[in-house]
C-alpha cells in the first residue's frame, strides 16, 4: 500500500490530459451496434443510487478508509 | 479503579471524520452516483426502509431519492434520509450509558447535460444534535473515443460545526460548539469501455480534513499508578487522504454480469487500508433478478492510535478510536428485486428490492473492555473486540 | 497545497471542457455519392432490395432496441411516413440487434407500419459505416445519399421533414 505522491500524481494527471486530447484522433474499436449488451441494465456500475448511498456510509462510518468509491460510464453510447 | 459513568449522547461512537463525510457520500452518489456523460440519468422515485442492527447498534430509517428530467436537457433529484439511532456499543459500554439519536440528511442536485458532456451541481445537509454538516458538489463528465471513454472530475466543499452535548440526569442542558471543519474533495475517474463485454474504470479521490477531527467525547486511557487513567483524545488538525479504485465489469453469455473492484487507500495519519470486492448479477427472467455480493476489508492503524497507553501525555496526538485500529471485516450479501411493467402508462415500471448483508468485524489492536470487565480479565488483557452487524435494504422504485 | 490542487483541478477541468467541444461530432451533415445497394430480410416476411425503390424518396433509419432515443423517435418517424408516403416516400427501418426477438418487443410498445429489417450480422451496419445510434440517411429519388443524422435529440423530427419535403419536391 503505497500513498500517491505529488509527482505520481501530477504524472498521472498529465497522462488523463494527453489521452483527452488524442481521443480526438483514435478510431473508436467498438461499433455503436455493438454496444447491446454494454447496455443492458445488469451492467450498470450502480443500479441503485438510493442503496449504493446508504452502503458507502455504512462503510465509512466504521472504517478508516474514505474516496473512490463511486463507479461511473459505460451505457448505450446513443448520441 | 474509577470508572467513569456519564450520560453521554449520539456521536460518542462515530468517527468523526466518518461523519464529516456522510453530507458528502449523498452529494457525490446520490447525484452523481451514475456518470453516463452523454445521457442523463433515468427519471424515478426510490422510497427505502434502512436497517443496521449489531455491534449494539440499531439504526434505522427512511431514504427517500426523487429523480425528475425536463426538456431532455435537465435533471433534478432531491433526497431525504433519517438515521434514528439506538446505540450501546462498545465504546458506550465501555465508558458511557446507551443512548437515542436522530440525524437528518437532506441533498438536492441538478445535472445538465449539453452534447456530451453532462455538468452537475449539488449541495447537502445532515443535522444532529450535536454535528451539523454542510457539503457542496460540483461535477463535470464527458465522453471521448466515440462514447467509449468518460472522463469525470469531481469537487466537494464541506463546511462542518462539531458541537459537545451536556446532559444532566438524561436531559439535554446545553450543546456547546467545539470547532469546525472544512473539507474537500477531488475526484477524478476514467470509465473504459474495453470489449464489447467488458468495460473497466479508475477512480481517484483525494480528500482533505482541516479543524476539529476528533470526537468530543472519547477518551484515550493510559497506565498509571493507580491502575488505568483516562483523558480526552488529542487529534492532529489536518488529514489529507488518498483513494484509488479499479472497478471492472464483464457481461456473461447466460445475461449476468460479474463486478470486480480493487480499491487502495493511504493518509497522513499512517493509515493504510485496502477492499476488495466481487458482485455477480443474476436476471433470472423477465421479473425477477438475483445479487451476490462478497467484500473483504482491512487497514492499519493511525500512527497515534494506542488502545492502552504507556503513560498520560505519552504523545503529542493520542487516539482510541476503533475506525483508526487495526482491524479486517468481510461482508457477505444478497439481494432480489421483482420488477413489475406497465409499458406506455404514467407509470412505466414498479420495482420491490430487498437486500441483506452480513458483516463481521475483528480488530487487531482494540480491546473489548466490557467484556474484560466480565471475564475479569484486568486492563490491557480484555480480549480484542469483534463484533457483527446484519444491513437490511427494503426498497420500492418507480420509473416514469 | 490545497492551492496548487485546486489549480490543477481547474486547468484539467477546463481541458476536459475545451476537449469535449473540439471533439463534438457533427450531428447532421450532408452525404454524396449512390447509396449502396442491399437486400435485408423483412419482419413481415420477404425482402427488400433498396434498388427496388428507385423513384422514391427513402429515409434509411438504423435502430437498436437497447437504444433510448431510437425509441423515442420512432412514433415521430411513423408519424412522417403517414404523413409523406403517398408523395413517393418511404421508410426502411434498420435493426440492428443481434436477437430480432428483442426488435419484436420494442414494436409491441411501439408499433410502425413503415418495412422493419433485420441486419441481425450488421453487414448493413458495417457498409454504411453507422457510427451513432441511432442513423438516419436520406436517399433521394436517384438513389443517391444526401443527408445523414447522427443520433437522435427532440428536434430533429423537423429537420428530417424539411429534408424529405426539398427531396419529395425533386
Amino acid at each position: 500500500m503505497t500513498s500517491f505522491s505529488p509527482r505520481n500524481r501530477t504524472r498521472l494527471l498529465l497522462l488523463t490530459s494527453t489521452l483527452a486530447l488524442a481521443g480526438c484522433s483514435v478510431e473508436p474499436w467498438l461499433k455503436p451496434y455493438e454496444r447491446q449488451n454494454l447496455a443492458d441494465p445488469v451492467m450498470a456500475f450502480e443500479r441503485d443510487a438510493v442503496q449504493t448511498a446508504y452502503m458507502h456510509h455504512v462503510f465509512q462510518a466504521r472504517e478508516g478508509a474514505r474516496g473512490a468509491e463511486g463507479g461511473g460510464g459505460g451505457g448505450c453510447g446513443c448520441n | 479503579m474509577a470508572r467513569k459513568v456519564a450520560v453521554v449522547v449520539a456521536v460518542a461512537v462515530t468517527n468523526q471524520s466518518a461523519r464529516t463525510l456522510l453530507a458528502l457520500l449523498a452529494g457525490l452518489v446520490l447525484l452523481h452516483g451514475r456518470a453516463v456523460a452523454g445521457v442523463l440519468p433515468e427519471e424515478r422515485s426510490d422510497v427505502m426502509y434502512h436497517s443496521y442492527q449489531g455491534g449494539g447498534m440499531d439504526i434505522t430509517g427512511p431514504s427517500v431519492l426523487v429523480r425528475k428530467n425536463f426538456l431532455e436537457k435537465v435533471s433534478v433529484s432531491a433526497n431525504y434520509y433519517v438515521d434514528n439511532v439506538s446505540a450501546a456499543s462498545v465504546d458506550v459500554e465501555s465508558y458511557a450509558s446507551p443512548y437515542t439519536e436522530e440525524r437528518k440528511e437532506a441533498s438536492v442536485g441538478v445535472d445538465y447535460l449539453h452534447n456530451k458532456t453532462t455538468m452537475s451541481l449539488g449541495h447537502t445537509t445532515s443535522e444532529e444534535s450535536d454535528y451539523d454538516a454542510k457539503t457542496t458538489f460540483f461535477g463535470i463528465s464527458q465522453d471521448f473515443f466515440g462514447d467509449l471513454t468518460t472522463i469525470s472530475l469531481g469537487y466537494a466543499l464541506g463546511d462542518d460545526e462539531v458541537r459537545r452535548n451536556n446532559y444532566q440526569q438524561g436531559s439535554l442542558l446545553s450543546s456547546d460548539p467545539v470547532g469546525t471543519v472544512d473539507r474537500q474533495n477531488y475526484r477524478l475517474s476514467l470509465s473504459q469501455v474495453l470489449t464489447k463485454n467488458l468495460i473497466a474504470s479508475l477512480g481517484f479521490e483525494t480528500i482533505t480534513d482541516e479543524g476539529f477531527l476528533n470526537n468530543p467525547y472519547r477518551q484515550v486511557r493510559y497506565l498509571s499508578d493507580s491502575g488505568v487513567g483516562t483523558q480526552s483524545e488529542v487529534y492532529p488538525n489536518t488529514r489529507t487522504s488518498d483513494a484509488a479504485a479499479l472497478r471492472a465489469m464483464y457481461y456473461l453469455p447466460w445475461r449476468a454480469s460479474l463486478r470486480g473492484e480493487f480499491r487502495s487507500f493511504a493518509d497522513t495519519w499512517g493509515i493504510e487500508a485496502r477492499s476488495m470486492e466481487l458482485r455477480y448479477v443474476h436476471p433470472w427472467n423477465d421479473k425477477l433478478s438475483l445479487e451476490f455480493k462478497l467484500r473483504q476489508y482491512e487497514q492499519t492503524a493511525a500512527d497515534f492510535y494506542s488502545d492502552l497507553f504507556p503513560r498520560q501525555d505519552a504523545q503529542n496526538f493520542l487516539a482510541r478510536d476503533k475506525e483508526l485500529a487495526t482491524f479486517s471485516n468481510w461482508t457477505a450479501g444478497v439481494g432480489g428485486s421483482y420488477t413489475w411493467s406497465y409499458p406506455g402508462s404514467a407509470v412505466e415500471q414498479l420495482k420491490l428490492s430487498l437486500f441483506v448483508d452480513h458483516m463481521e468485524f475483528d480488530y487487531d489492536d482494540f480491546r473489548d473492555i466490557p467484556s474484560g470487565r466480565e471475564l475479569g480479565t484486568g486492563d490491557g488483557n480484555e480480549p480484542f473486540y469483534s463484533f457483527s452487524a446484519d444491513v437490511f435494504r427494503l426498497f420500492l422504485t418507480i420509473t416514469y | 497545497m490545497s492551492q496548487r490542487r485546486a489549480l490543477l483541478a481547474t486547468g484539467l477541468l477546463l481541458l476536459l471542457f475545451i476537449s469535449g467541444v473540439v471533439v463534438s461530432s457533427v450531428q447532421a451533415e450532408e452525404r454524396k455519392g449512390p447509396a449502396p445497394d442491399f437486400t435485408l430480410k423483412n419482419r413481415a416476411g420477404g425482402n427488400v432490395r433498396l434498388a427496388d425503390l428507385r423513384g422514391e424518396v427513402v429515409m434509411i433509419n438504423f435502430w437498436a432496441s437497447w437504444c433510448g432515443p431510437c425509441r423515442q423517435e420512432m412514433p415521430l418517424i411513423e408519424d412522417i411516413y403517414q404523413r409523406y408516403k403517398d408523395l413517393g416516400f418511404t421508410v426502411l427501418g434498420v435493426n440492428v440487434d443481434n436477437d430480432p426477438k428483442l426488435a419484436d418487443k420494442l414494436l409491441k410498445d411501439v408499433p410502425v407500419s413503415f418495412p422493419v429489417l433485420l441486419d441481425t450480422e450488421n453487414k448493413l451496419s458495417e457498409i454504411y459505416q453507422v457510427d451513432a445510434m441511432p442513423s438516419t440517411i436520406m436517399v433521394d429519388r436517384n438513389g443517391n445519399m444526401r443527408y445523414l443524422h447522427r443520433g437522435y435529440k427532440p428536434g430533429y423530427e423537423l429537420k428530417y421533414e424539411e429534408q424529405i419535403k426539398t427531396l419529395v419536391r425533386e
